[in-house]
């Protein structure tokens, strides 16, 4: 893992961050440093706190413990709306108004901010200007989603927060908001950003916090994360029958087996020797196979075994 | 105007105006919705000349004299029956009063004293009766029968319609938006920009002044074009009544939508908080006639105040002096909606 580094001071970070609702721990002692540049990633399954944390960055949200700074400042010292000028937020479930059209959505929350770019400048970047004219009713989800990120952008904020950004949208759409971020990366904007996507976080995510329960369980870059694993490759297979794990983590190149759903999963660093012996070790047990898969490692696969469960099981 | 064009308070004053007349609904029930109603109750109530009282008179001997002296009266409208339909007539209401010729003497008058129609046909009856008789006035008083102007229901509803449109759009046009902005999270997008939270609440007052103009000019051409109906008092006592009236309710409004999470809970309190108002403010008929006890709160209501300001300017002539204290009362209702709206009011 790489340390913090003190060089420059964080674009974004919070110490301590705890948030209870009732008994529910939804935050629970939480730390993250984001640098300047850089985009983050918080990886997490459904209820692991991953929105609360972002609203108490964005300060949307109070924690009942813990620091936040944003841009070396601190909410509620009277700078607040100052602060704001500097920051492009999306939310997670935000419905814009229905009757107003894309432009008009644009341009009022242009209104709001002293500098930026002209509306229409905005609507191009996310490509709706086709639909300028259209009401938000008329738009589609992908679409209403890049008008939701095109408002975050108005500003041309130094750190935007994004909340799912792409959840439930076309692979069409997701990249073309991948491209979206990456030019306003390539602007020198910080990004932080929360996903259930493996392949989102490892396209995007210049470093990766997964967080589960309320706590960071693992912090990196996604190669240093996949690394962790010890293996880079991933053996799913389903056979008729209980095989002997201890026999099968003995493999040549072989790292952990887990339980699946569907059958088992096996980690392992060489295929083209490992994939043969596990072969010949199912046929020794007397156990038919009735499907195998290889895929590289991902986040999926950290995930599931820092916490024995996937990503959309849930809390 | 490129700067006030840019300007928060303006773009979202405008936003505003314009979501509203894209909603058809809303449109109906503010423009469309009071007008049919000042239609429909204005010719159902319309006044329809002096009206005749049905009397019958019961064959037999000195009917067709008793049947000559009613019909020299303008008051009434006379039958000769035969004794059972004569019966069968009074029963069902069909005449007021059935007159019994007798042998000598004067005839008999059959009637039920409890009705008011009924003493009034009585009363006519004997006028006529006695007038044949040979009676003379002792005190020949002279009739003006002409209608007053600003004395129909016509001019006494349109007042009331114009009050109960700014108790409606006040807190339709504010509480609904708001609620549904908070329960989509849009207010809580809001505050995430640097947007000043007074320019969001402003832009509803300014919005709110702009329906205004337009729903009270429909319903003021709407009278004048189709009844005749205008303002006889001080334009300036009308102007400023129907302002701070709206101003009340857009105030309620607020205070109704501080806290609802959901558009079912803000239905509910709105109707919590019009419905003594609909029902006890005067709009369809005089409030006076509820009993004294309740007239405290009738009377503190801001719709009885808005109801009966706008009636003394526009059918009594009223000036601004004589609407000062339902003036003091809506502007009293206004400030502290608004401030218990403003410590109550909830962002997400
Ligand atoms: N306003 C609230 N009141 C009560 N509990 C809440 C509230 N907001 C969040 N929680 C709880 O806090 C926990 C964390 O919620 P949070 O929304 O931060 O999760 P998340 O990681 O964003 O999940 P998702 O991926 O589903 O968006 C959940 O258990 C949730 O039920
Ligand atoms: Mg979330």
């Amino acid at each position: 893992m790489l340390e913090p580094s003190t060089a420059f001071p964080a674009a974004l970070s919070c110490r301590g961050l705890v948030k209870r609702y009732g008994d529910v721990v939804a935050v629970d002692g939480l730390d993250l440093e984001v640098r300047p540049g850089e985009c983050f990633g918080l990886l997490g399954p459904n209820g692991a706190g991953k929105t609360t944390t972002i609203e108490i960055l964005e300060g949307l949200n109070r924690p009942d413990a813990g620091e936040v700074s944003v841009l070396g400042e601190a909410w509620g010292r009277g700078r607040d709306r100052a602060l704001r000028q500097r920051l492009g937020i999306q939310l997670q479930e935000t419905k814009l108004n229905d009757k107003l059209s894309v432009e008009e959505t644009v341009t009022l929350f242009r209104s709001f901010y002293a500098r930026g770019p002209a509306p229409l400048e905005v609507i191009r970047q996310v490509s709706l200007e086709e639909k300028r004219g259209a009401w938000v009713v008329k738009l589609s989800g992908g679409q209403r989603q890049r008008l939701s990120v095109a408002c975050a952008l108005v500003n041309q904020p130094e750190v935007l927060f994004l909340d799912e950004p792409t959840t439930g949208l076309d692979p069409q759409s997701r990249r073309q908001l991948w491209e979206l971020i990456a030019g306003f990366r390539r602007g020198g904007g910080t990004v932080l950003l929360t996903t259930h996507y493996m392949d989102e976080a490892e396209k995007l995510c210049d470093r990766v916090a997964i967080v589960d329960h309320g706590k960071v369980i693992a912090l990196g870059t996604p190669a240093e994360l996949i690394a962790l694993l010890g293996a880079d490759h991933v053996v799913e297979f389903a056979v008729e029958g209980e095989p002997d794990t201890a026999r099968l983590a003995a493999l040549p190149g072989a790292g952990q087996v887990r339980r699946e759903a569907a059958g088992w999963l096996l980690s392992l660093r060489t295929p083209h020797v490992t994939i043969p012996a596990l072969l010949a070790e199912l046929e020794r047990q007397r156990l038919p196979l009735l499907s195998l898969t290889t895929h590289h490692a991902t986040l999926e696969d950290v995930f599931m075994s820092l916490t024995g469960r996937t990503l959309r099981d849930g809390a | 105007m490129n700067a006030l064009r840019r300007s928060a308070l303006w773009q979202l004053s405008r936003a505003r105006m314009v979501m509203f007349l894209r909603e058809p609904e809303a449109v109906f029930w503010v423009f469309v919705f009071p007008i049919l109603l000042a239609l429909a109750l204005g010719i159902a109530f319309r006044n329809q000349g002096p009206q005749r009282s049905a009397v019958g008179v019961e064959q037999g001997p000195g009917a067709a004299a008793v049947e000559r002296a009613l019909a020299a009266s303008p008051d009434l409208a006379v039958r000769v029956l035969a004794p059972d339909a004569a019966r069968v007539a009074l029963r069902r209401g069909a005449i007021a009063v059935l007159v019994r010729p007798a042998p000598a003497g004067p005839p008999v008058l059959i009637y039920d004293p409890t009705r008011p129609e009924t003493r009034l046909a009585h009363l006519a009856t004997v006028d006529a009766l006695e007038r044949a008789a040979g009676r003379t006035d002792p005190l020949a008083v002279r009739d003006d029968t002409r209608v007053r102007p600003g004395g129909r229901y016509i001019d006494f509803l349109l007042p009331g319609l114009i009050g109960l449109n700014l108790l409606g759009t006040g807190m339709w046009g504010i509480g609904f938006p708001i609620a549904t902005a908070r329960q989509q999270k849009l207010l809580k997008r809001m505050i995430a920009t640097p947007m000043r939270k007074t320019d969001y609440l402003l832009a509803f007052l300014f919005a709110r002044i702009f329906w205004l103009l337009l729903e009270v000019g429909a319903l003021l051409l709407f009278g004048w074009l189709a009844f005749h109906v205008v303002v006889r008092g001080s334009w300036l006592a009308f102007t400023l009544v129907v302002l701070v009236g709206a101003l009340a309710f857009s105030a309620l409004g607020l205070l109704v939508a501080s806290r609802a999470q959901t558009i079912e809970a803000v239905s509910g309190w709105m109707n919590a908080a019009m419905l003594p108002m609909w029902l006890l403010s005067g709009t369809f008929f005089p409030a006076d006639r509820f009993p004294g006890a309740v007239q405290p709160l009738v009377q503190a209501l801001p719709l009885t105040a808005a109801n009966n300001a706008l009636r003394a300017i526009m059918n009594e002539g009223a000036g601004l002096a004589a609407t000062g204290w339902p003036l003091l009362l809506l502007a009293a209702w206004a400030a502290a909606s608004f401030f218990a709206a403003l410590k109550l009011f909830r962002w997400e």
